[in-house]
């Protein structure tokens, strides 16, 4: 089979599809979530619900959705509610299956910082906040991430945990009675990482020519490597068409 | 007429020195007109609230009429960063109290309800009850878990924007709803902008769509294109190309300045404004037809 060039965004992208599954209800992001979850319902998910924080449920977004509020969202849509009812009767009761995360940090443990770096009160950089993270990464039944691999972006602890991981150590969700069972996978351009028993994540994948000294180098504690025991298979031709022809033709998301 | 008004009169009467103001709409319908008119009237020290403080609320800032932010989400939602709302925050030089987007609107609903406060469940989340006292522990009497609650948030105006209303302030709402009821059910006063003003009748002739009902709305006032650059669902479109270029602006205070100076000064009234964006913005903008179906409501 002839290999097929892609970029490590589109990389990213197919992965975290895959992760997907047919009939998960998922609480989807714009960018990179938005591609993976239209991805997925045009490969194999084809009855993935998209749920928006803006509150369209069912979303069949016609064109790329540039906004969290795209009014693409609408039209088309199953359901539209306000922003307390999808915050109440859909994340909080339970009924999301899969939630996107994204942030400027995420640690050891999961813990995922999108609010500031340095000190909250006299800030080094200050970033746009929790936005509905806080909740998601507590109320969702799965959370994935999807970022790029880097050292900056996963250091040993957070400046500030925006949304909880694991906290310290696996079993900490349980005893404050999170509903979610937090993150379950952190999809980046050298693999994937997973929280092992303790809540450690722990490099789970490779993705095809990477190595695990690039996946060490590149993060902030020491990243165990011992249960790394798969290659990700690479894109195929027809998630790269979908992407490029169908998602993004415009190169929005996927430069 | 009603409570038919100008915008220019709206906010003269309403918006106060001093108030904590509520603009509402998430991502949709967000009242930029409004926001400008409170800009060239030259409020000062507002509280501003708003789940996105999104480019109305950092242009109202860099005109000076803010003391404080209220906010879950500081960002150009899809492009980036709110440069001039982070440095103003990073100097030190406006004051912020920051929530999560649930707390924020569970504040909302607390407040529009005349409730004391509301529980939600517990996040893990903690450094953001640290940072902000207003997030409160109580236990709950059923269980003897620990809660947390928020208080109600009550802004002496909202300004909502909706696609239709009747002169008195029925107004009829679809696409996304965000926290549009209830901001303006918790607000003192309502400041209604909308794209159409339309006879009592053709509400009536879909009570279901009637998000904000007349007897909480303080005026109404007939803005077309309030919102640009956000949009309103099956009027125009958002003016995502405006949102990136508002990156570039707001790298310095000079270029927000000019722009404030060239959009929000320069400019007496929405009209003008929308004028002066010309034609092929608006062709840009335009959205093509899509009806909904008829609903059968029946003669009783």
């Amino acid at each position: 089979m002839a290999s097929i060039d892609y970029s490590s965004t589109e990389l990213m992208i197919v992965n975290s599809a895959r992760l997907l599954q047919d009939g998960d209800v998922v609480f989807v992001g714009v960018g990179l979530p938005n591609l993976a979850c239209n991805l997925a319902q045009r490969t194999h998910a084809p009855h993935l619900q998209m749920i928006y924080e803006a509150g369209v449920i069912g979303a069949r977004p016609a064109r790329l959705p540039l906004s969290i509020g795209d009014p693409t969202l609408v039209s088309g849509a199953t359901s539209v509610c306000s922003m307390y009812d999808i915050f109440t009767l859909y994340l909080q009761r339970g009924n999301v299956d899969v939630g996107f995360l994204g942030g400027a940090q995420i640690d050891r443990f999961g813990n995922i910082n999108a609010t500031v770096i340095g000190d909250y009160a006299q800030p080094k950089t200050r970033l746009p906040g929790s936005g509905g993270s806080r909740e998601i990464a507590a109320w969702a039944n799965r959370c994935y991430i999807i970022t790029p691999h880097q050292k900056r972006r996963f250091p040993e602890k957070v400046d500030f945990c925006t949304s909880a991981g694991f906290f310290t150590g696996q079993g900490e969700r349980d005893r404050l009675n999170l509903r979610g069972k937090g993150p379950q996978a952190v999809v980046t351009d050298i693999g994937i990482l997973q929280p092992d028993e303790s809540g450690e994540l722990v490099l789970t994948a490779l993705h095809p020519g990477r190595s695990l000294d690039e996946a060490k180098n590149n993060t902030g504690w020491v990243l165990k490597c011992d249960r790394c025991e798969t290659i990700t298979k690479p894109p195929t031709e027809e998630e790269i068409r979908i992407l490029r022809k169908e998602l993004d033709p415009e190169g929005i998301y996927l430069k | 007429m009603g409570k038919l008004c100008s915008l220019k009169e709206a906010v003269s009467q309403y918006v106060h020195d001093g108030d904590l103001v509520y603009a509402a709409g998430f991502t949709h319908l967000i009242p930029f007109a409004a926001g400008h008119e409170i800009i060239r009237q030259g409020r000062k020290n507002l509280t501003l609230a708003r789940a996105t403080p999104d480019l109305i609320y950092e242009q109202m800032a860099a005109a000076g009429c803010a003391r404080k932010i209220i906010f879950s989400y500081m960002g150009n939602p899809g492009v980036g960063s709110l440069r001039n709302l982070r440095s103003l925050v990073e100097k030190g030089l406006l004051e912020i109290e920051e929530y999560s987007h649930f707390a924020m609107i569970t504040r909302l609903q607390a407040g529009a309800s005349g409730l004391p406060f509301l529980p939600m469940n517990e996040t893990g989340a903690f450094d953001l009850e640290n940072v902000n006292p207003n997030f409160k522990r109580v236990t709950d009497p059923y269980s003897g878990k620990s809660v947390v609650v928020v208080p109600p948030l009550n802004p002496d105006v909202a300004i909502i924007h909706a696609q239709r209303a009747d002169i008195n302030g029925n107004a009829q709402i679809w696409g996304i709803l965000g926290e549009q009821k209830e901001a303006a059910f918790a607000a003192e006063h309502v400041i209604l902008t909308v794209e159409e003003i339309v006879p009592e009748d053709v509400i009536r002739s879909d009570p279901n769509r009637t998000i904000i009902p007349d007897l909480i709305v303080d005026a109404v006032c007939h803005v077309p294109f309030c919102s640009h650059p956000s949009y309103t669902q099956g009027y125009y479109d958002r003016d995502n190309e405006f949102y990136l270029e508002w990156d570039k602006i707001s790298e310095t205070s000079e270029s927000v300045q000019q722009y404030l100076d060239e959009w929000v000064y320069g400019v007496p009234d929405r009209d003008v404004y929308w004028k002066k964006l010309g034609e092929t913005t608006h062709s840009r903008l335009a959205v093509h037809e899509q009806m909904s179906v008829p609903v059968n409501y029946g003669q009783y």
